[in-house]
């Protein structure tokens, strides 16, 4: 569960990113949120994975204050959450399986267990036959699906993307909200920052636009509009 | 840190070294060339040094004795003049032991001294080594003043000389020292730096998944120290090889010269060259990895 409470955000440089948001965001949802570039989504983002802390109010994930969290509580934070970046970001000197299998081997899991659930996750994002192929030998796509997988694999409350599908075609953008859409039917939350109209309107879910880092609407059964 | 934990760090560190191989031979290289440029100049010092140990050693002050003074007297002196602070040693030349010398320096013109004796010509002396070339002049006075001793010759030129190379070559070797520590620091802190920045992609991504900093530091910290020791103790085989060409080429063109063996120091040298890569390869990686860790 992610709530803002009046919650205000400004940088060191003066920039105020982010001026008195409130927001709940419940187990199991599908929220897209949208806004022009400089809007404030990715402060929203980073608010979340504690990346940085507000400056005024309160924002509460997965039961973590971000605000008043110590530093060395922010890992465990992070734990409840996976994370997928419109650049991938996946470990070019890792195979696919290996990057999957770090995410698991960061938080202290078993070699079995990892050797079980690696598997598992590959298959449900499509990709157990690249799984010893390296990411510069992989389309954007699949490259996307394997920075899903590493998200998913420590079974995180909260997935949020981050323009998922920004690098992609529009054909591989539809399979990786597709596949986003089916783990949310398994019961994580997605959040997704995304400025694609045509994903936003092809799926009926709530949509939050962001605009001068305030809140200008928040529909269910949303489309793309500010 | 679990055994299993720290299996896992071990293979990272190791891994990462041949994964990163340009960046973990430059970090090597780096090392070895600030070791052997720092090691080659420590053991400059110490042999220049031993050159001016020698010399000071050889350079000798006499005190002619009175010639009222019977040989047995001259030789009482000898008592007083060993109880000067800064004389290390005193030999007795009687006139005949100082004549004989003579006539040997003089070879094949010692005809020239013929019908003379040691007694009549020259007189009872000692020949005094200081401890201190610096403070020569010092004990020159003091010795002039011992009751039977009636005029002393030092060169005082020569001691004058000895204590102004070896305070050139003391103030050299700190101001060297110093550069060549703080030159290697910098050179080796960018080598790593540059290691590190090659890295600042996965560290984030480790630290977005949730890694703990200590999680990330672990590997850095196993490959700053394999890549240091390993630095240092190539350095130190290095060292050693050029060391020994070069006393060798030395020794062969100035026989004279006395040179300091390898071996005599090969141990503090290899524990000093270990210590130092061990320094800069874990603390390299611990600084500079900490700037990437903010995120």
């Amino acid at each position: 569960m992610v709530r803002f409470s009046g919650v205000y955000k400004s940088y060191e440089n003066g920039t105020k990113a982010i001026k008195g948001i409130d927001l709940r965001i419940d187990d199991g949802e599908f929220v897209f949120i949208i806004g022009p570039s400089g809007s404030g989504k990715s402060t929203i983002i980073k608010l979340i994975t504690g990346e940085v802390r507000p400056t005024e109010g309160r924002v509460i994930v997965n039961g973590f204050n971000v605000g008043a969290a110590r530093l060395s509580s922010i890992p465990k934070l992070r734990r409840t959450l996976g994370v997928v970046f419109q650049d991938f970001r996946l470990i070019e000197k890792k195979t696919v399986y290996e990057n999957v299998a770090f995410a698991m081997r960061v938080i202290g899991a078993n070699r079995r267990s990892i050797a079980e659930r690696v598997p598992v996750i590959l298959d449900l994002v499509g990709l157990s036959h690249k799984a010893h192929r390296y990411p510069h030998e992989l389309s954007g796509g699949e490259q996307q699906r394997v920075a899903i997988a590493r998200a998913l694999i420590n079974n995180p409350r909260i997935i949020l993307a981050d323009e998922p599908t920004g690098n992609l075609d529009p054909a591989r953008s539809r399979e990786i909200i597709y596949l986003l859409d089916k783990i949310n039917s398994l019961g994580t939350t997605i959040i997704a920052v995304t400025h694609e109209k045509d994903i936003v309107n092809s799926l009926s879910k709530r949509v939050i636009a962001i605009d001068g880092g305030k809140i200008v609407s928040d529909k269910t059964g949303g489309y793309y509009s500010i | 840190m679990k055994g299993y934990d720290f299996v896992y760090f071990l293979r990272e560190g190791v891994k990462s070294i041949f994964l990163h191989g340009f960046m973990s031979f430059a970090a090597v290289s780096v090392i070895i060339a600030c070791l052997i440029i720092t090691g080659s100049f420590m053991l400059l010092t110490i042999n220049v040094n031993m050159v001016i140990a020698d010399a000071e050693s050889s350079n000798e002050v006499i005190a002619f004795i009175d010639e009222s003074l019977s040989e047995s007297e001259a030789m009482s002196v000898g008592s007083k003049i060993n109880q000067i602070s800064n004389v290390a040693k005193s030999v007795f030349v009687s006139s005949d032991q100082a004549f004989s010398e003579y006539c040997e320096r003089l070879g094949d013109d010692k005809d020239l001294l013929e019908g003379l004796d040691g007694k009549t010509l020259l007189r009872h002396r000692y020949r005094i080594f200081v401890e201190d070339v610096s403070l020569t002049k010092e004990t020159v006075a003091s010795i002039e003043k011992v009751p039977g001793v009636a005029k002393v010759n030092a060169s005082l030129e020569i001691s004058q000389s000895i204590v102004n190379m070896r305070n050139v070559v003391n103030a050299v070797t700190y101001i060297l020292a110093a550069v060549l520590a703080g030159v290697s620091i910098f050179i080796i802190s960018n080598t790593v730096k540059l290691t590190t920045f090659d890295r600042r992609e996965e560290i984030a991504i480790m630290k977005m998944v949730g890694a703990t900093n200590a999680f990330i530091r672990w590997p850095f910290v196993i490959e700053g120290f394999l890549l240091g020791i390993t630095g240092g103790a190539l350095a130190y085989v290095g060292q050693w090889a050029i060391y020994s060409y070069a006393t060798e080429k030395i020794i062969e063109s100035i026989q004279m010269v006395k040179l300091l063996d390898f071996e005599a120091i090969s141990i503090p040298m290899l524990l000093a060259f270990l210590t130092a890569g061990f320094v800069v390869g874990i603390g390299g990686s611990v600084l500079t990895i900490r700037k990437f860790m903010r995120v």
